[in-house]
């Protein structure tokens, strides 16, 4: 790890059992999440994001999960890492929220009682204390009326709001890392921009570090600086935002460019890619996108291709778009 | 334009809510006073945030919900007039997809017997009919042949809204609402969603009343969008007019809020506050407490619901 990296996730597989045996979700995934860096990891459902995102707190289920690989935190490997040194760092320096904040939070206790037990167990904090702090973490994250608020339950929340509190108990121990899986994948697009706002201004003030899991373009666009995209368990393109809508080197990345309905030019079909994700990862030997790939040669049945580091930074998983373009190697 | 297949006219809707040993808890009004028209082969767009009321109308169109107010007329004839076989009659012709496929799919019936279901109800297909129209309708919303057999967790999200799409095509029906049918979904399968609807229009000639909180996803698929807040329409256009110049500020900031695939380009501005409470909405015009431009007399006076060029209608109190 060099010193400016936070993260490294390096060779991650991840395997899972199923009725049929073991079934593998990830395989060889390896990126890095630089200090102060808002990553965004991007695919469809079923490409294996979220187990990535999952894998790095290690909260896979263990009988029926097969991890390997490494992912370094601070020289700490989390996917070997004892369970108490494991309890400190979810939810105190790396910290998440999810899709949906109604089921992530207690429905029997109130939005205090919540944050001040996030608060106790990584502090040495008192009640009235963590319940003062926890006014204060729901005004960052700019609820009208805290001191009230705080006292309420979560199905009294809008949507919305339900999701600031989510981002106050995740932010209450000042993370490092934010991993924030789908935040807005729930809420109207006018939450949603407060939301990326919200959560853009707490990345500098915190000078923390993001990893935003979403499918949406639209607001990795609007919200990261460098993309990782995944397409059926592998990593198939890496790139600086600016890059990757510009000149994309997979196809897979830009059909998923493609594929955003524009809000300001008429389009009476949409560019969609056609069929999806295989189900089983191992049948054929040759490219995984391959039967949805439009730029497809004969090359691409054959074999696996493997990624290929650009000079500039970044990777892709087409030997074909990468020629073409004149990337350098 | 042609006569109207679907007219809907001063509609309002109101839930009475229970509080505890059954007091009234208040009147929750949904919907208030509101009337569109949609012409054969014409897609409506309703856009509007949750709670806006759009559900709600998909609902009360298609008869699942009786209006506390007002009047729908399908084909000229009122829907909730008739005796309940001249409804059953009406109700075939109009159909609905929802959001969740999931949840609108019985988990224990094999997707066949799912899609022949309306088909079962109606009772008029022999089973050598039932057989073939089921296959025809697996094959016209593009699902994989062979997949009659399976049940609905093997199929993913995009191909369950297929599934759903089918059920409501089986009896051929003029009219359908959907109801964010692709607000669930990948935006790769989004579009291959948006893209077969945009087919059977053309193919069956259908009607939608297509209803999303995206107006991005909206502008592809409606010849006319109506924008909704807290149970009411505030903006009502055709497609070019309202994306090319919205009147009303809340439709203007719907645009801001969109994340635009451009990275380093202005970034989407979300609208502060919440959707105010239907149970007690605020005074004037509802979106007083979060429209920039709101003044005195937005806080008092309910702007009129007004015809400000030939199709273009807008309530706010600003425009001219």
């Amino acid at each position: 790890m060099t010193s400016d990296e936070l993260l490294r996730v390096s060779g991650l597989t991840v395997k899972f059992l199923g009725e049929s045996g073991w079934l593998t979700a990830v395989e060889d995934v390896s990126f890095s999440i630089g200090k102060k860096e808002c990553i965004g990891l991007v695919g469809e459902s079923g490409s294996g994001k979220s187990v990535t995102a999952l894998s790095v707190l290690n909260l896979h289920e263990r009988r029926t999960t097969e991890i390997s690989g490494r992912i370094e935190y601070f020289g700490k490997n989390t996917l070997t890492l004892p369970a108490n040194d494991l309890r400190r760092l979810r939810g105190g320096e790396i910290a998440m929220i999810f899709q949906d904040p109604m089921s992530s939070l207690n429905p029997v206790l109130t939005v205090a009682d919540q944050i001040i037990e996030t608060l106790q167990l990584h502090e040495n904090i008192s009640h009235s204390k963590a319940r003062l702090r926890a006014i204060e973490l729901l005004e960052l994250v700019r609820i009208p009326d805290a001191a009230r608020r705080v006292d309420e339950y979560p199905h009294r929340l809008s949507g919305g709001m339900r999701q600031r509190v989510m981002i106050a108990m995740a932010i209450a121990c000042k993370p490092k890392l934010l991993i924030a899986d789908e935040p807005t994948t729930a809420l109207d697009v006018t939450i949603q921009a407060e939301i990326l706002n919200l959560l853009r201004d707490l990345q500098n003030e915190l000078e923390m570090s993001v990893l935003l899991i979403t499918h949406d373009l639209g607001v990795i666009a609007e919200f990261v600086q460098r993309v990782v995209v995944m397409y059926a368990g592998q990593v198939i393109e890496e790139a600086p935002v600016m890059r990757l809508f510009d000149q994309p080197l997979h196809p897979y990345s830009q059909g998923l460019i493609n594929a955003i309905p524009p809000l300001h030019i008429d389009m009476r079909r949409l560019l969609s890619i056609p069929g999806q994700l295989p189900d089983s990862y191992e049948i054929h030997s040759g490219c995984r996108f391959v039967a949805r790939c439009t730029e497809r040669v004969s090359t691409c049945l054959n074999s696996q291709p493997s990624l290929i580091a650009l000079q500039n930074g970044g990777s892709s998983r087409c030997p074909i778009r990468v020629e073409l373009s004149g990337v350098q190697r | 334009m042609n006569s109207p297949i679907l007219s809907v006219k001063g509609l309002s809707m109101s839930f009475e809510l229970k509080g505890s040993w059954g007091r009234s808890a208040g009147t929750l009004r949904a919907v208030d006073n509101v009337s569109f028209d949609i012409s054969s082969g014409e897609t409506l767009g309703l856009v509007g945030e949750s709670g806006s009321g759009k559900s709600t109308i998909g609902r009360l169109v298609v008869g699942l919900l009786k209006p506390t107010q007002g009047e729908i007329q399908m084909f000229g004839t009122d829907i909730r007039q008739n005796n309940a076989d001249a409804f059953k009659a009406i109700r075939r012709k109009v159909q609905i997809v929802f959001q969740d496929p999931q949840g609108s799919l019985n988990p224990r019936m094999r997707i066949e017997n799912a899609i022949a279901e309306p088909l079962d109800i109606s009772g008029q297909y022999s089973p050598i009919e039932r057989a073939d129209r089921v296959k025809e309708l697996i094959e016209l919303v593009g699902l994989p042949r062979d997949c009659g057999k399976r049940f609905s967790h093997e199929f993913s999200g995009g191909q369950r809204q297929r599934i759903g799409i089918a059920r409501a095509i089986a009896l051929n029906p003029a009219f359908i609402v959907c109801d964010e049918p692709v607000s669930a979904l990948d935006v790769s399968m989004q579009a291959q969603v948006v893209n077969l609807l945009l087919d059977l229009q053309e193919k069956l000639n259908l009607s939608y009343l297509f209803i999303a909180h995206d107006l991005a996803v909206v502008r592809h698929v409606s010849s006319r969008v109506a924008v909704m807040y807290a149970g009411r329409i505030v903006e009502l256009a055709p497609r070019l007019d309202l994306y090319s110049k919205p009147l009303h500020p809340y439709t203007q900031a719907l645009m801001d809020a969109v994340p635009l695939p451009r990275p380093g380009m202005q970034k989407a501005v979300g609208v502060p506050g919440e959707v105010p409470s239907l149970l007690n909405p605020p005074s004037g015009c509802a979106f007083h407490t979060r429209c920039p431009r709101a003044s005195q007399i937005c806080t008092v006076d309910k702007p009129d619901y007004r015809q400000v060029s030939q199709e273009h209608f807008v309530a706010c109190h600003f425009i001219e």
